[in-house]
């Protein structure tokens, strides 16, 4: 019974179709049966852009503005992921950013308390090991330089690691390492980016040495 | 907050800042206020990665914090905010025009790094302009702080909300986050600041020499920081005084473009008459007597003062109400008094609807933005009568008003002259829903906005290797021609990237600019319907 009616005629709606408009025997559109293409036809085309003088600088702005933000400390990089182990060529590696350190010095006092990022170990703490180096050739004192504000990213670095991997000796070690490793980067002679950990041939050695016991 | 709006948040935040902040912005939008904890728990990055990120936001004033009675601080993101980055370049050009180099420089450095000190910015700018001049030639502080100052007196900059003063001996423990607050008085105060100096600039052949002289500085610096007399006065540029101005504009485009050039010019010294006394959000300026607008007309312009009065009726006059005229001097007729005549006069700002009819030439044809407009005017309409009035073909009309009617543009309206509904005795009229149709093309062009920056960024994702060539291409170029190079190396240097992948550089540099100048222009229509819906739900 409530299929009745449907089917005959062409299809009826609650409502008076003439009065919207839709005289008798007019070819309705079909329905549709699918959602609307990704890409519909364009019917007509776009109008032009406007272009002078105000629409290109403007453009040139933006650009400009991209590229700008782009360097700029707040642009937050992840940093590195860590690896399982430490290899012998992390000391070659191009130094990565550090996650845990603001490049940037915001008013403290304008944010909430709990975002501060503490540096745990005091700058004066850090001098002593410096005072045999000064003793280097003067052209040496840029690279101090260096290592200084490297050393003070490096404390952020590794007093987050001593809170929560408490290993010490892994963040001394760390920061002489790369310590080393800048006057290592001055002074050698190989292309570091060809460096090769020759990881590939090691593993199998282990296996064939327990076969190969008789 | 719709799905386009959050979707072209967290795109915006992702391309100018990265992905951990736009995971973090994201991931606030979403979920509304958080505190910290739930936060790290939600994105499930390193809690240092998220407050780093949420540094940079609150910097940027792109999230507020508050503090909760409970004492945890919880952080919200503020969507409208995050949309303007959109229109970072019409501000700065817009800057430009009014107040040349030094206002555009000082106006970019605000936006690109949040809030900035007086001191610190002029400092930056003086260094940007010096370096952009002739050998030689320095740029002075000066004039770079007197622009400073004209930007804070008409309102352009604006100083932040300041950290309260806290007594010496505060017996409770200091509160978990500051309350940040200013009095609107001092909005605009520009501290007495005696800033001397110079810009410098960068000499790349003594570079070492200054390197190392900068970091034995910085090393004493780094010891004993003294800290620049206005500390802890920080400046943001106010975003509401910028619309304001580019209604202004669109203003006097309106006025021009019905009547003639001088009535522009008058419409325009009202408004930046009342520039300063106008709250942003207000719908009609304060009152201005005749007088004081033949006083205030640009040298130029010498009409008389009668013709003025003649171009005021009819401004008065036209019925698209650009001018209202609200009171005579004392007394209900038009005299003139000894004191000379002072009838006020009040441009009103609501945004013309006209503005939505622009866009449908462009999609629908032109006959359906003649019905369109039809409708606007005359509110309700029958099927027939819309064929009689827009002198279009039955079957023409039909369709498309089925079309426009499919996308929502227009609504049936149904007046029943039965109490039982019945159809055949019941008036179908055609209208013309404004807030809704607004609403929803400002929904469109959101979408039409991410769309447009995700194509973008998926067109520089495909040619990046091609892009890094030739980037280092070019850098090797400029370090050889740094050093002396000859044509015949130069030109092999250059032989390195092949005329195709020349062609195929070319074609994408054309695309990355097309669609950055869609975006532009689609943030245009932006501005307009927002400033329409805003000022239409403002007013009761």
């Amino acid at each position: 019974m409530a299929g009745r009616g449907r089917g005959r005629g062409r299809g009826q709606m609650t409502f008076n179709v003439e009065a919207v408009g839709i005289g008798k025997g007019d070819a309705l559109p079909p329905p549709t049966l699918q959602p609307s293409p990704l890409f519909p036809a364009l019917e007509r085309r776009a109008a032009p852009l406007p272009g002078g003088e105000e629409g290109e600088y403007m453009l040139a702005l933006k650009q400009e503005l991209r590229r700008a933000m782009r360097g700029l400390p707040y642009f937050v990089k992840p940093g590195a992921p860590r690896r399982d182990i430490e290899r012998y060529s992390d000391k070659y590696q191009l130094s990565s950013p550090v996650d845990n350190a603001i490049d940037w010095n915001p008013d403290w006092r304008r944010l909430p308390r709990e975002l501060k990022i503490r540096v745990r170990r005091l700058r004066k703490g850090r001098t002593a090991p410096l005072i045999p180096k000064q003793h280097v050739a003067l052209d040496k004192e840029e690279t101090i330089k260096k290592l200084e504000s490297l050393e003070k990213k490096e404390e952020e670095v590794t007093s987050e690691e001593e809170e929560e991997k408490e290993e010490e000796e892994e963040g001394k070690e760390e920061e002489e390492e790369e310590y080393d490793e800048e006057e290592h980067e001055e002074e050698t002679d190989y292309v570091l980016s060809y460096f090769d950990n020759g990881e590939s041939f090691g593993p199998d050695s282990d296996d064939n040495g327990d076969e190969a016991v008789y | 907050m719709t799905q386009a709006e959050l979707r072209l948040c967290s795109l915006l935040l992702q391309e100018h800042f990265g992905e951990i902040v736009g995971k973090v912005g994201n991931s606030l939008l979403r979920t509304g206020p958080r505190p910290l904890r739930l936060l790290v728990g939600d994105t499930g990055l390193l809690p240092d990665q998220v407050k780093k990120a949420l540094c940079v936001l609150i910097q940027h004033n792109l999230v507020q914090y508050e503090v909760q009675p409970r004492g945890s601080v919880e952080y919200e993101a503020r969507s409208e905010r995050i949309l303007r980055i959109l229109r970072y370049p019409r501000y700065i050009y817009t800057a430009k025009t009014l107040y040349g180099d030094p206002g555009e420089l000082l106006v970019e450095e605000l936006l690109l790094h949040g809030h900035l000190p007086m001191s610190c910015a002029v400092a930056r700018v003086a260094d940007r302009l010096t370096e952009t001049m002739e050998d030689g030639k320095t740029m002075d502080y000066t004039e770079v702080s007197s622009t400073f100052v004209r930007l804070a007196d008409t309102h352009f900059i604006q100083r932040c909300p300041v950290v309260p003063e806290t007594p010496q001996s505060a017996k409770a423990p200091p509160p978990p986050a500051p309350a940040l607050a200013i009095a609107e008085k001092d909005m605009y105060v520009v501290p007495r600041l005696s800033l001397v100096g110079k810009g410098k600039r960068r000499h790349s052949c003594d570079e070492e020499e200054e390197g190392e002289h900068k970091a034995k500085r910085q090393k004493q610096e780094g010891g004993s920081s003294e800290t620049p007399p206005d500390d802890g006065i920080y400046w943001q540029v106010n975003l509401e005084r910028f619309h304001q101005h580019f209604r202004d504009q669109a203003l006097v485009s309106a006025v021009a473009s019905r009547m003639d050039q001088t009535s522009s010019e008058v419409v325009r010294t009202m408004l930046r008459m009342s520039e300063v006394t106008t709250a942003s959000g207000a719908s009609h300026t304060q009152p201005l007597s005749s007088n004081e607008i033949f006083r205030s007309l640009p040298a130029g312009y010498n009409i008389g003062k009668q013709v003025l009065d003649q171009y005021l009726a009819l401004l008065a006059d036209d019925p698209l109400e650009f001018v209202g005229k609200s009171g005579d001097s004392g007394g209900g007729t038009y005299t003139v008094s000894d004191v000379g005549t002072r009838t006020s006069w009040t441009p009103p700002s609501p945004f013309p609807h006209p503005s939505l009819i622009p866009l449908l030439p462009h999609r629908f044809g032109s006959r359906c933005a003649r019905i369109f407009r039809l409708l606007l005017r005359k509110k309700h309409l029958e099927q027939k009568q819309v064929e009689d009035f827009a002198m279009i073909p039955a079957k023409e009309a039909k369709d498309m008003l089925y079309r426009m009617l499919s996308e929502n543009l227009v609504s049936l309206q149904e007046i029943p002259k039965t109490p039982d509904h019945a159809p055949s005795r019941t008036f179908y009229l055609y209208t013309v829903n404004v807030m809704a149709a607004a609403r929803m093309l400002l929904h469109r062009c959101y979408k039409s906005v991410a769309n447009l920056m995700e194509r973008r960024q998926h067109e520089m994702r495909e040619n990046k290797r091609l892009l890094e060539k030739s980037q280092r291409v070019e850098a090797i170029l400029a370090s050889m021609q740094a050093t002396g190079a000859e044509a015949a190396q130069l030109h092999e240097v250059e032989e390195m990237i092949t005329g195709p992948e020349r062609q195929q550089l070319e074609n994408l540099k054309r695309n990355v600019n097309k669609i950055d100048a869609s975006e532009n222009q689609v943030d245009e229509t932006i501005f307009v319907l927002e400033s329409f819906i805003e000022s239409t739900t403002k007013r009761p």
